[in-house]
This record gives structure tokens, C-alpha cells and sequence, in this order.
């Protein structure tokens, strides 16, 4: 490729505290009727104040933390100005130069994703548009509903550097911090909920090969210099349509460059029917904030002891939890992946491990047995599960000898259906497999019973 | 006396004994305000539910007389959120705004049992010196109806000189309710940022906003700032001190208190008849055995600058919140004086002229504030004038802005260092009659016009200011002011 995409996120979360960011509304508004969980403050009304989330405030240096962030002893709210109905004070309480977090980084696979900054604001109202049909007694209206139960709900914003190269890597990265949030108990993470807003900004720099292709004198130096333009891509609700909005953008600026053109500097959406990104908003249109200090929160300080107090409540997370299953319990790394994606999954299986360790139970035989029968984790408790999987091990060591011995007798007895097979008509190994079944006993899996016939057919 | 023309501690007094009720001191403010108010325009709207207030005000002393304000009729400025009383910010944009829910200060007030007589007019958003800035129309000065009262708190000064009501609330966001109460020889406090709470009063500056009122004494003033300081969650930058009785100290005189003359107020751009005035105050504090030092504060003259870039850029912020889709009219209904600080202030904070504006009034703002550090080291408070001029009239700079705001000159400065500031009356002073004028012509001449002095101490000083307010107060008479 020509080419090499510069590309680096912001990503909204959600808090879930139980109130809101600057007052004392419920921030749980899913599925609740519009405008139930408003008050002055939040609606933006004339002559109102805002009261900082101790705890929202503490969640999110919880996770400038985790992504190994600095967290200073001092920092402030800042007012970012701009004019949208969803917006009832007409600015949007947020951080401008000193967020909570500043320069920490996310551990891919093959390399690591550095973070810019992780700060705090409030959450927009939520604009619903109506759109007035031939049918509807509205026809000729197009009118915009407000719900502002949304409004002042606490977010944080993740920064990434540009850092990543391709669609995969920020795929990586997004389920990388979904897993730490979760971890953290500090956001649901929830797609389709918008607990996580995602806005992939790329641009394609011209790679060192195709340095060689094109006019030497005139390039500039790929490595060192960032693209002179940037595309943002806003509000995107899938790791899937991030990951395509990405792919589609390359391909459409790829083609504006191979025309000799740059790319124009702008903010473009991303359109779900088309499964293409449309434009929004140029360069020229862009917005000036005019962000100063919010002078009705006095700056916030931290003394080392509060921060390290937070470190303190981080849990263990899922990259230092996967290193330790594997050290500890000696199963493979692509198991200890799986288990750790959820917290309470890992929880469980070491509970699990714990109480099968006196009926010789191995972490690996628990392990397995959480990921492919993947057991209801919240009825079945550990104890049981060790019950359960005792109950199967004994049934497959039965089952072993029984099995080969079933499989002789069943192959001894259908000789035309093995002939069958052996010309090509796999279709027979159904009728094989019943056979065998009814020679075993009633409750034994199926598992491995195809393999073994095929293994004594060949 | 007249009902009306009582202090709020002589009413009190009186509604204890029994003397009078709580409905006939009402109705004696409401026929006043009746009978002036259509020439003075001090008020944009009377309550209509006053009179019951101070019915039940009266029923409630049978059983309770601990109550501070209890039957006491206040006005407040109409930028103080009241329930179901329509708040205009004397601006059109809300002119029909009805609040959903009462100002921390208006409850405090109604608990402590005040009787609210109706809103007051000021300039639209407290945008003003003068009060001309009203949408609802200028307010005029009750001691010479030619003359300005003063702004933004220029109903609050008029209804309080008049006696229309026994005290007023007002916002002092670089002035103003100091110099409107030393335009009509009442007495303003501006307490120290983050004494007062600022929930549910409209923002003008939040940086700069202070919370406080206009009495006809400084014992009131105290009384006043008993009930209305202290402790509020509903505002991060209000004080977590325990609140002292503001009252304490009040007889305790002023000898052996070090108070300081800054030399750079005295200078050049103050009215001769000012600075006559001014002088006689200080001599008057000798007199009365405190002790009087030359201090300089080397940062003032950058004041005024600094505060109208701070200002205008929190303003356009503030009001960016009226744009007529949830309630209110639309942005086409502010008047000149907010769009000139709308402008002002989106210019000074947009990006590329925000250091060299905004960032740089912040750093002066904090050498101004270090110049006061320096001065109370040596002194325990300040006396200066409040505006450099008298009263002017009505109309005289109304096409002149930058007139208009080099009267704030004196008084911004406590804003910008967050400090209280007390004005007292000094007098009244006579007016300059032109060239071949007739006294004649001057009805009310004879009568001059009145001014007054700021004390300033360092944060949370309210306490001694009230005392050497007090003292200086009991040196002079007061004037009922007349029609």
C-alpha cells in the first residue's frame, strides 16, 4: 500500500453512578420516561450551579489510572462553548488543560497504543427528530423532541494518540478498555446503550514506499511528520462500524490522494444505511470553543494519599489476571484470554479451582469445562459446577474403554455401511454414530464418538 | 415616623412589642410604592401575595417570635429566582419567565420570615452603572428625579431611599450595589466572594458575582447578612466557615483600628467635590481615634481593564443559555449593552486571542489580588470612594460606554480580589450649576446629592467592616428622603 493510515480515537464512556454528574438526578435514564429525571440543574435553568460527582469524579481517575495515566494533584473543570439544542446551558462543562489523566498507554498485542489524556465532562441531551410523512397529520412539520434525562450524565473521554495503523488494532483496543472499564465496575460499557461513543479521526500518510513510487524531493518524510489534514469520524456505536467507517475511509482518501489532492480537513458521520461515511462539517465550520476555566467549580485537589487511596481500590485487571492464570494454574494463554474477559468469569473459575482441588480436579479440566459448556455462572455455584464436572470425567473415563469397544462391536455388525463409507458416502456416519449411542448408556455425551468411527474407518 | 420609613431592626423591635403589624408595615411600603413608583420605576413587579405573607407573618407571632426577619417587608432584584413570581433580569428576553424554584438566598429570607413585596428593576442582566439599561425603563434617583440612581442595583438603591421597602437585595458583580447606595445614601454590602450563596441568582460574571443588599443602616446591613451568609450545597464555591454573628462587634468603635488610604485612589479622575468628601471622612475616622496610614495598592489602575476583559468573557457565556428554544424569547430580544459583552467576550476567548486577553486579565487579577494580601498586612481595612463622580443625569452617558464604565473604577477591584466591601453615606454633596443657571431652575438643589465611602477588608472581614461602618454612621444624621 502507498499509504500508511495515521489513526487515533476518542472514545466516550458513560458512568454509571447513581446520580448525575452536577446534581442529584438518577443518571440511570435507560428506558425512562422522557424529562422524569430532570431538575433546574440540569435543564440549564436560569441562575443555576453545578455540584461536582465525588464519585464520578473518583471513577475516572480510576481509569486514568488503569491506563497508566499521570494523575496530577491539581486539576479544574473547564467550560467548552458551543451552540446546540441538546445543550441547555449552552456550553458544556469539561476539561480542557489539565484532565484528571495525561500521557498513560493501552498494551496491544504487538504494540502499545499510548493515551493522550482521560478527562471529564457531562453528558448532552438527547434529540430525537420527528420527520412529518404524507400520512401523518404533521406533513408539513419536521420538529426535534428534547430529553434531557440524559442531560449532565457523567462521561469520560479517552484520547488515544495516533497510534494506530489499521481497523484491527483499534478493534483490539476498544475491547481492551471495554474489559478494563467492566473490570473497574465503573461503566455497563454498553454498546447499544451508548454507554461507549467512539469517533475515529484518520488520515493516510504517504509511506516509505511509496516515497520510492513518488517524487522524493517533494515528500515529506512519512515517519516523523503526521498527515496535513485530519477526518473525524463522530459518534459511531459499534466496534463494527468503527472498524468499517475506518476500512471505508482509507479507500475513499486513498483514491482522493492518488489524484494528486489532499483530503479536506472535516468532520464526517457515519451512515449505517449506506455503510459509508457522509460529511458534516468542514474545516472552515469547525468550531472555536472559547474553553476558560469553569468559575463555579473551584479547581480540585488531590492529595497523594487520596490517589494512591484509588490506586489501591483498582482490581487486578484483565492483562496482569491472564499472566498470572497461565503462571499459577499452568493453562494455556488463549484459555486464560477467554476467562478473564469478564471479571466474573475469572472469578469464578478460581473459585471453582479452589473447591475442585480436594476432589483432584485440575485447573485445566475446570477450565475446559467452563469454555465449552459455558455454564450459567450466576445458578450454578462453584461448588455445584465441581460436582458437575466430576459427574462428566467419571462418565468419559467409563466411556473411553466402553466407547472402542461399542464402536468394534457396531462396525462388526454393519459391514455393508462401512463399505459405504469407505466408497465415499460419508452421509452413513449418522446412522454408525446412532448405533454406538445405543450401546452406551443413556446420559454419556456424544463428544468425540464421530471422531473415534472415522479414526476406526480409515 | 412612618411605618415605611423604618430600619429593619426598629420594625422588628416593633412586631415584637406589638406595636404595629407585620400588615401595617405592608401596606404603609405598598401605598409608597404606590404612590412613587410610576415616576421612580423602582419596582418591575409588586407581589400581589404581600399582604397575605404579612397576615400569616402575624399569625405565625403568636407562636413564634424567633424568627430574624419574621414580618419584615424586603424587595429583592429581579435576578433572584422566586417560585412562581416572574424574574425578568429586567430584560425582555424574560419577560414572561415564570422560575420553578426559589434562589437560596430568597429561601433563606422567607424562612427567617421576610415578607417579599415585589422585584426590583436594575439594568437588564446587572449590566449597568446608571439603571438605564432596563428593558422596563430607567429607574430614577428619589433625592433629584433628573438624576441616575445608580446601577445595576438601581431599583434595590431608589426603593430603599424612598422607603418603599425596609431593605432590598441586590448583586455587586463590579459595583453594583455600591455605588447606587452611595448614589442614594443608603448603605450596600458586597460580602466576600463565596459568602453568599449564588444559587439561583442569574450569573452575570460567576467569577465576580456577589450576593448582597442595600439598607438604610449598617446595623441592618449586619442583621441582613445574619441570615443570608453561610453554607449552601447547591454552590461549590461557597464558604465551609462557620458563620459568626455578624452583629458582635458592632458598638466596639474604632480606636487603635489601622485603616489604610490607598494614594493611588485619590489621584487624578476624581471629582474635586469627592475628594473634598473623602477627606472629611478620613479626618472624621481620626477623629474617632483610628488610625490612618497611606498605603499603596500599585495594581489599580490595571482594575478596570482587567475587569472588563474578565467580565464580558464570562457574560458571554452566562447567557449563552438564552436562546428562546426552552423558554424565553430569542437572542434578537437582548438589548445593546449585553450584545456589546457577548461580543467582547467571544472575542477575547476565542482561540488565538484568549492568552493574550483572557489568560493575561487572570494573571493581573491575581497581582491585584496580592497587592490587597500586602496591604492588610499593614492594615486591618481600606477607606476609598465608591464612584469617582456624583450622580449624573439621566441620559448624560448612555451613548458614551466607556464613560459609563470608567465609573466602576474604584469599585471592581473588590470583585477582582474577591474581598467585602462596605458602602456607607458621607453626606450629600451640591451640584455644579452651569454657567448662568438659576438655582430656581434646580428644583431640589438645595437638597444636593448624596455619596458615600467604601470600607474594604480582607476576605471574610464582613464583621469589622459593620463595625467601622457603624462608627462613622453614628457621627452623622439621617435624611428621610422626600418627594
Amino acid at each position: 500500500m502507498k499509504y500508511k493510515p495515521v489513526i487515533g480515537l476518542e472514545t466516550h464512556i458513560e458512568l454509571k453512578t447513581k446520580s448525575k454528574m452536577f446534581c442529584a438526578c438518577s443518571a440511570d435514564y435507560s428506558g425512562r420516561e422522557p424529562n422524569t429525571h430532570v431538575c433546574p440543574v440540569c435543564l440549564g435553568l436560569p441562575g443555576t450551579l453545578p455540584i461536582p460527582n465525588k464519585t464520578a469524579i473518583e471513577w475516572c481517575i480510576k481509569i486514568a489510572l488503569s491506563l497508566n495515566c499521570n494523575v496530577s494533584n491539581i486539576s479544574k473543570f473547564d467550560r467548552k462553548n458551543y451552540f446546540y439544542p441538546d445543550l441547555p446551558k449552552g456550553y458544556q462543562i469539561s476539561q480542557y488543560d489539565e484532565p484528571f489523566g495525561l500521557a498513560g498507554w493501552i498494551q496491544l498485542k504487538d504494540k502499545r497504543i499510548r493515551i493522550r489524556r482521560v478527562h471529564m465532562e457531562e453528558d448532552t441531551a438527547k434529540l430525537t427528530h420527528q420527520f412529518g410523512t404524507q400520512n401523518s397529520k404533521l406533513k408539513t412539520q419536521n420538529f426535534s423532541l428534547i430529553d434531557f434525562n440524559r442531560s449532565g450524565v457523567p462521561l469520560v473521554e479517552i484520547v488515544t494518540e495516533p497510534d494506530f495503523e489499521n481497523a484491527g488494532e483499534v478493534t483490539e483496543y476498544l475491547q481492551k478498555l471495554q474489559q478494563i472499564v467492566r473490570y473497574l465496575d465503573v461503566s455497563n460499557a454498553d454498546m447499544e446503550k451508548g454507554d461507549m461513543r467512539l469517533e475515529p479521526n484518520i488520515s493516510l500518510a504517504v509511506s516509505e514506499q511509496g516515497l520510492a513510487v513518488g517524487n522524493k524531493s517533494q515528500q515529506p518524510k512519512a515517519k516523523s511528520q503526521l498527515p496535513p489534514y485530519k477526518v473525524e469520524v463522530k459518534n459511531i456505536n459499534s466496534f463494527r462500524f468503527v472498524a468499517k467507517a475506518i476500512e471505508e475511509e482509507i479507500v475513499r482518501q486513498s483514491e482522493i490522494l492518488d489524484k494528486g489532492e489532499t483530503p479536506l480537513q472535516e468532520t464526517r458521520g457515519w451512515d449505517e444505511n449506506k455503510n459509508t461515511t457522509v460529511s458534516q462539517r468542514t474545516k472552515e465550520e469547525a468550531h472555536d470553543y472559547r474553553y476558560f476555566p469553569e468559575p463555579d467549580i473551584p479547581p480540585i485537589r488531590f492529595a497523594d494519599s487520596q490517589i494512591s487511596n484509588i490506586k489501591s481500590q483498582i482490581p487486578e485487571l484483565p492483562d496482569s489476571k491472564r499472566e498470572r492464570f497461565v503462571r499459577e494454574y499452568a493453562i494455556p494463554v488463549y484459555d486464560a484470554e477467554i476467562l478473564v474477559r469478564e471479571r466474573s468469569d475469572a472469578d469464578y473459575f478460581e473459585q471453582t479451582v479452589k473447591d475442585g482441588k480436594k476432589h483432584n480436579l485440575t485447573p485445566k479440566q475446570v477450565a475446559n469445562y467452563i469454555i465449552n459448556k459455558k455454564p450459567n455462572i450466576e445458578k450454578t455455584v462453584p461448588a455445584e459446577l465441581v460436582e458437575l464436572i466430576l459427574v462428566t470425567q467419571e462418565t468419559k473415563e467409563l466411556d473411553k474403554e466402553e466407547l472402542e469397544h461399542a464402536i468394534e462391536l457396531v462396525l462388526e455388525e454393519n459391514p455393508k455401511a462401512v463399505e459405504d463409507y469407505k466408497k465415499g458416502k460419508t452421509q452413513v456416519l449418522g446412522f454408525l454414530i446412532g448405533k454406538v449411542r445405543t450401546l452406551l448408556p443413556p446420559n454419556s455425551s456424544s463428544e468425540g464418538i464421530r471422531e473415534l468411527i472415522e479414526q476406526s474407518l480409515k | 415616623m412612618k411605618l415605611n420609613e423604618l430600619t429593619i431592626k426598629e420594625a422588628v423591635e416593633g412586631l415584637k412589642g406589638k406595636k404595629f403589624s407585620s400588615v401595617e408595615i405592608t401596606q404603609a411600603c405598598l401605598d409608597q410604592i404606590e404612590k412613587h413608583n410610576s415616576e421612580i420605576n423602582a419596582f418591575i413587579a409588586v407581589n400581589e401575595h404581600a399582604l397575605d405573607e404579612a397576615r400569616r407573618a402575624d399569625e405565625i407571632r403568636e407562636s413564634d417570635s424567633n424568627s430574624p426577619l419574621l414580618g419584615v417587608p424586603i424587595a429583592l432584584k429581579d435576578i433572584y429566582m422566586t417560585k412562581g413570581l416572574r424574574t425578568t433580569a429586567a430584560s425582555k428576553v424574560l419577560e414572561n419567565y415564570i422560575p420553578q424554584y426559589d434562589a437560596t438566598v430568597v429561601r433563606k429570607l422567607k424562612d427567617a420570615g421576610a415578607v417579599i413585596l415585589g422585584k426590583l428593576n436594575h439594568d437588564a442582566w446587572a449590566h449597568g452603572a446608571s439603571g438605564e439599561n432596563s428593558d422596563f425603563g430607567p429607574t430614577k434617583n428619589p433625592w433629584n428625579t433628573d438624576y441616575v440612581p445608580g446601577g445595576s442595583s438601581s431599583g434595590s438603591a431608589a426603593a430603599v431611599a424612598l422607603n418603599m421597602t425596609i431593605a432590598a437585595s441586590g448583586t455587586d458583580t463590579g459595583g453594583s450595589i455600591r455605588q447606587p447606595a452611595s448614589f442614594t445614601n443608603t448603605v450596600g454590602l458586597k460580602p466576600t466572594y463565596g459568602l453568599v450563596s449564588r444559587y439561583g441568582i442569574i450569573a452575570m460574571a460567576s467569577s465576580l458575582d456577589s450576593i448582597g443588599h442595600l439598607t438604610k443602616t449598617v446595623e441592618d446591613c449586619a442583621i441582613y447578612l445574619n441570615v443570608t451568609a453561610g453554607n449552601d450545597p447547591m454552590d461549590a464555591t461557597i464558604t465551609k466557615n462557620r458563620i459568626p454573628n455578624y452583629l458582635e462587634d458592632l458598638n466596639k468603635g474604632v480606636g487603635g483600628i489601622k485603616i489604610g488610604m490607598p494614594k493611588e485612589y485619590l489621584g487624578s479622575g476624581l471629582d474635586p467635590r469627592i475628594k473634598e468628601n473623602i477627606e472629611k471622612v478620613i479626618k472624621k475616622f481620626g477623629e474617632l481615634g483610628a488610625e490612618m496610614v497611606e498605603i499603596s495598592l500599585p495594581h489599580t489602575e490595571y482594575g478596570l481593564a482587567c475587569y472588563y476583559i474578565i467580565q464580558p468573557a464570562e457574560v458571554s457565556s452566562n447567557l449563552a443559555r438564552y436562546d428562546g428554544i426552552r423558554y424565553g424569547y430569542d437572542r434578537s430580544y437582548f438589548g445593546d449593552e449585553a450584545v456589546r459583552r457577548i461580543i467582547l467576550g467571544t472575542f477575547t476567548l476565542s482561540s488565538g486571542y484568549y492568552e493574550a486577553y483572557y489568560k493575561k486579565a487572570m494573571q493581573v487579577r491575581t497581582l491585584i489580588r496580592q497587592d490587597f494580601e500586602k496591604a492588610f498586612e499593614k492594615v486591618d481595612a481600606i477607606i476609598s470612594p465608591v464612584s469617582p463622580t456624583p450622580p449624573w443625569k439621566l441620559g448624560e452617558k448612555v451613548d458614551d460606554p466607556l464613560k459609563m464604565y470608567l465609573s466602576d473604577a474604584y469599585t471592581v477591584i473588590a470583585n477582582l480580589a474577591g474581598i467585602p466591601g462596605l458602602a456607607v453615606p458621607s453626606g450629600f454633596i451640591q451640584h455644579q450649576t452651569f454657567g448662568a443657571g438659576f438655582i430656581g431652575d434646580l428644583p431640589r438643589s438645595d437638597r444636593g446629592l448624596p455619596t458615600g465611602f467604601q470600607i474594604l477588608g480582607p476576605q471574610f472581614s464582613e464583621k469589622l467592616l459593620f463595625r467601622i461602618g457603624h462608627a462613622f454612621e453614628q457621627t452623622q444624621e439621617r435624611r428621610i428622603c422626600e418627594i
